[in-house]
């Protein structure tokens, strides 16, 4: 070693310093494996990076009542320009004055011309429910309006004295709020500003949250249940029989998600195989039949059925190559085969749990389409209440604040489990 | 990103353009069959303009997802009143000049021919449809013939279909509780109506079956998976009189509404889009959409062709939701009431559904 270093003078061949020619060699080495990882690094940024980053700006930031897209020229327009400005230069909770009313008049008439009023009406409707007609109307009677304008506003309509609409267009002037993430957690911002829990009839989230949580782990803990002995079977049966068994396991997993949640759906309404057969038996008599779906209990046995495949395939994956002779070497060293089991065979089956349960629980708290279909109105996740806000209400920024909690919270869990199991302990096939 | 959304857009552009054709997107099923066989074959046989049908749960929302994207595919969308005006509003479609639109056979003006409200800035009605509920006559020993009933399991057990929405369930459940029609918004604009309706959909939320999409009900009626189900007018009628299902509806309550033709900002062939809507809301078209399903011409004028349906032997005006005898207790749908409040309501609405 210290002849290397005291070397400083090596030369190559064609005389060139040696550590120059090994640094060109490995900088060019390096050039090369990025080009090979530069498609998937260009894909992973594209397709989940940006989106991600996307949908957290979104959940922070929300100009719909400030600027205006002209759809055919592309050109973005500042609006609600004056009323800004008051709302700059005053503090929040100043009562309205006139100058303050003649700006919104002003507004209005430019929001009228540009038609759009209903996208800023749209924004005060989140955070004041029932507002938007209140704009609209008014923009369309705007430019008729005289001084003084607090009067001749008041005059179209007395909402506009409501000091909780002036705090709702305020903090929707502002370019960064947290108010969808305080909507998300059902909390709302009272009249004066200040956080207060929403009225409990319209308190829902916070409710999802744990019963997405609730059920996941239900669901992971049935798959592993009924999971464990199939892998077990699996792995330790011979390999023409386990063959066979393997394609049970992958036929179902190989067919369409929306296939095998319809088929539920067959088999357990009131009218299904299961309840005709348990009338066919007398187990029920007609007018008593089960409702098996439409509700939680449908949500759970199709999401355990359909998520068995990623607890089974990682846990036969770690079990195929258990060898079985410690667990004989621990019976004939005077272990019942409970404790043998226990001990012996369970410890080595560890990294398998840990990837399907990780596996599972992940999946089932995003899950979607099956409680959409089987889940009625209590077996719903907020998954579906996300989807609610992305394509029927279109608050997309209330939607990105749910999805944000969701993957802070699986986040947070993930970390968790690397302290508690160690991911180093994960095998997933 | 916005680049490649631009591009992308303009690849589609140029694709539609040069096949000369246009996207209509429809709420499936019975209905988009009536408008098939009624508006698209014979106007891709008049103009040689083909039709590229879709179908969505609810038209509306994809709209605005296409436009904010700047990746618009559909030409032309068939939505309710309601989300015509707020999607208007908010500068999502095109203003439609309403001077396309031919005149009625006997010379009065589009203007005066269509029902009042049916032509809107950016929309044009081309039919009138309601929420009714509707029976399975094997499943009802006693025939439901009034709203009340269908809150009433004591006397009439079975499940209910409701369509997962706030919108029109809020309004039956007042009007099942003695609200006149007339004042339904009225009392639905307090926030001690908005209990009311929400006590009176409590007595039944065991008895729920919700479904989404319009093909539904007809199906969970046939399969007596529900006693009684709310549902589109039409597709009952398709289900009983095309299907031979023993169905029945039941008019009182019943929730009338427009459906509308709408262009989203940005569609890629407004040109066309615009002969469509000009073409199928003519006096003749409109008339023959009619004798597919039944819901009500927007023309006045349409009224008087209206014969019978396809099979050639059932009479269409009895069933159609504006005939006089239908029309005793109806409430006419308040486009400005959940143009407003829908967010809000829904939001109650999600709240109950999940307690």
């Amino acid at each position: 070693m210290a002849e290397l270093s005291a070397s400083n003078d090596l030369v190559t061949a064609d005389g060139r310093s040696l550590k120059a020619a090994l640094a060109q060699a490995e900088a060019r080495a390096k050039r090369r494996a990025f080009l090979l990882v530069a498609p998937l690094l260009a894909f992973v940024l594209l397709t989940f990076v940006v989106p991600i980053g996307q949908m957290l700006v979104r959940s922070v930031h929300n100009d719909a009542f400030y600027s205006w897209t002209d759809r055919d020229t592309g050109e973005v327009i500042p609006t609600m320009v004056n009323l800004r400005a008051w709302f700059a230069q005053t503090k929040a909770g100043t009562e309205p004055d006139e100058a303050a009313y003649e700006a919104l008049v002003k507004d209005l008439v430019q929001a009228r011309e540009l038609k759009s009023i209903g996208q800023s009406a749209t924004r005060i409707n989140y955070e004041k429910p029932g507002s938007r007609s209140l704009f609209t109307k008014s923009a369309r009677r705007a430019p008729r309006l005289e001084a003084p304008f607090k009067e001749a506003l008041l005059d179209v309509d007395e909402d506009w004295g409501d000091p909780g609409l002036w705090r709702a267009m305020r903090d929707a002037s502002k370019t960064v709020t947290l108010n969808f993430y305080l909507s998300a957690l059902d909390f709302e911002r009272a009249d004066d500003g200040s956080i207060v829990s929403v009225n409990e009839n319209r308190a829902v989230y916070v409710l999802l949250f744990k019963r997405t949580l609730l059920l996941s782990l239900l669901i992971t803990g049935l798959t592993l249940i009924l999971g464990f002995p199939i892998a077990f079977l699996l792995a330790t049966l011979p390999m023409r029989i386990s063959n066979l068994l393997m394609i049970m396991v992958l036929l179902p997993f190989w067919t369409s998600l929306l296939v095998r949640t319809t088929s539920w759906i067959v088999l357990l309404q009131s009218q299904g195989v299961v309840n005709d057969l348990a009338v066919g038996a007398g187990l029920l008599a007609d007018d008593g039949r089960v409702q098996l779906i439409y509700n939680q209990f449908g949500t759970i046995i199709a999401m355990t059925h359909i998520l068995l495949p990623f607890t089974i395939l990682p846990l036969y994956s770690v079990m195929r190559p258990i060898d079985p002779s410690y667990v004989r070497a621990a019976r004939s060293l005077g272990a019942t085969s409970w404790t043998a089991f226990r001990r012996i065979y369970l410890p080595q089956t560890v990294p398998g749990i840990g990837a399907g349960a990780l596996l599972v629980f992940i999946l089932a708290v995003g899950y979607y389409i099956t409680p959409a279909l089987v889940g009625g109105s209590d077996g719903q996740l907020i998954s579906n209440l996300i989807a609610f806000h992305m394509q029927k209400s279109l608050n997309w920024s209330l939607a990105a604040a749910l999805a944000a909690l969701l993957l802070g919270g699986i986040l947070i869990l993930y970390w968790l489990y690397d302290r508690i199991v160690g991911i180093d302990n994960l095998k997933l096939g | 990103m916005k680049k490649l959304l631009i591009m992308t857009t303009a690849l589609t552009v140029t694709g539609a353009a040069a096949n000369a054709e246009i996207t209509v997107m429809s709420w499936g099923g019975a209905y988009t069959k009536s408008q098939v066989e009624a508006y698209q074959k014979p106007f891709t046989a008049m103009t040689g303009i083909s039709i590229n049908s879709v179908d969505a749960d609810n038209p509306a929302t994809p709209i605005k997802a296409q436009v904010e994207a700047g990746n618009v595919t559909i030409d032309v969308a068939d939505v309710e009143f309601s989300d015509a005006v707020r999607l208007c509003d908010e500068g999502l479609l095109e203003e439609i000049d309403l001077s396309i639109l031919p005149d009625a056979p006997d010379g009065t003006s589009a203007e005066d021919d269509f029902i009042e409200g049916a032509l809107q800035d950016c929309a044009v009605a081309n039919i009138v449809w309601s929420t009714v509920f509707a029976y399975n006559k094997d499943n009802n020993p006693t025939a439901p013939d009034s709203i009340d009933d269908f809150f009433n399991t004591a006397d009439f057990p079975g499940k209910r279909g409701l369509r997962k929405s706030a919108k029109a369930t809020l309004e039956m459940a007042l009007m099942a509780d003695g609200v006149a029609a007339a004042d339904v918004y009225d009392v639905l604009e307090t926030d001690e109506g908005v209990d009311r309706a929400f006590a009176k959909l409590d007595t039944i939320k065991d008895d729920i079956v919700w479904w989404e999409a319009g093909a539904q009900p007809p199906q969970l009626l046939a399969d007596g998976e529900v006693a009684m189900s709310t549902a589109y007018n039409g597709r009952i009628f398709n289900a009983a009189i095309a299907e031979n299902q023993p169905l029945e509806v039941v008019w009182d309550g019943q929730i009338l509404d427009f459906d509308l033709w709408v262009i989203p900002k940005g569609a890629p062939n407004v040109e066309e889009a615009l002969k469509f809507i000009a073409f199928s809301t003519d006096t003749q078209r409109l008339a023959d959409q009619a004798s597919w399903i039944s819901y009500g011409p927007a023309r006045k004028s349409s009224g008087a062709l209206v014969g019978k349906y396809s099979d050639g032997v059932t009479e269409m005006a009895p069933h159609m939701p504006t005939a006089a005898a239908n029309l005793e207790n109806a409430l006419v749908n308040n486009f400005e009431f959940w143009a407003d409040r829908d967010a809000e309501l829904n939001e109650r609405f999600n709240a109950w559904l999940a307690n």
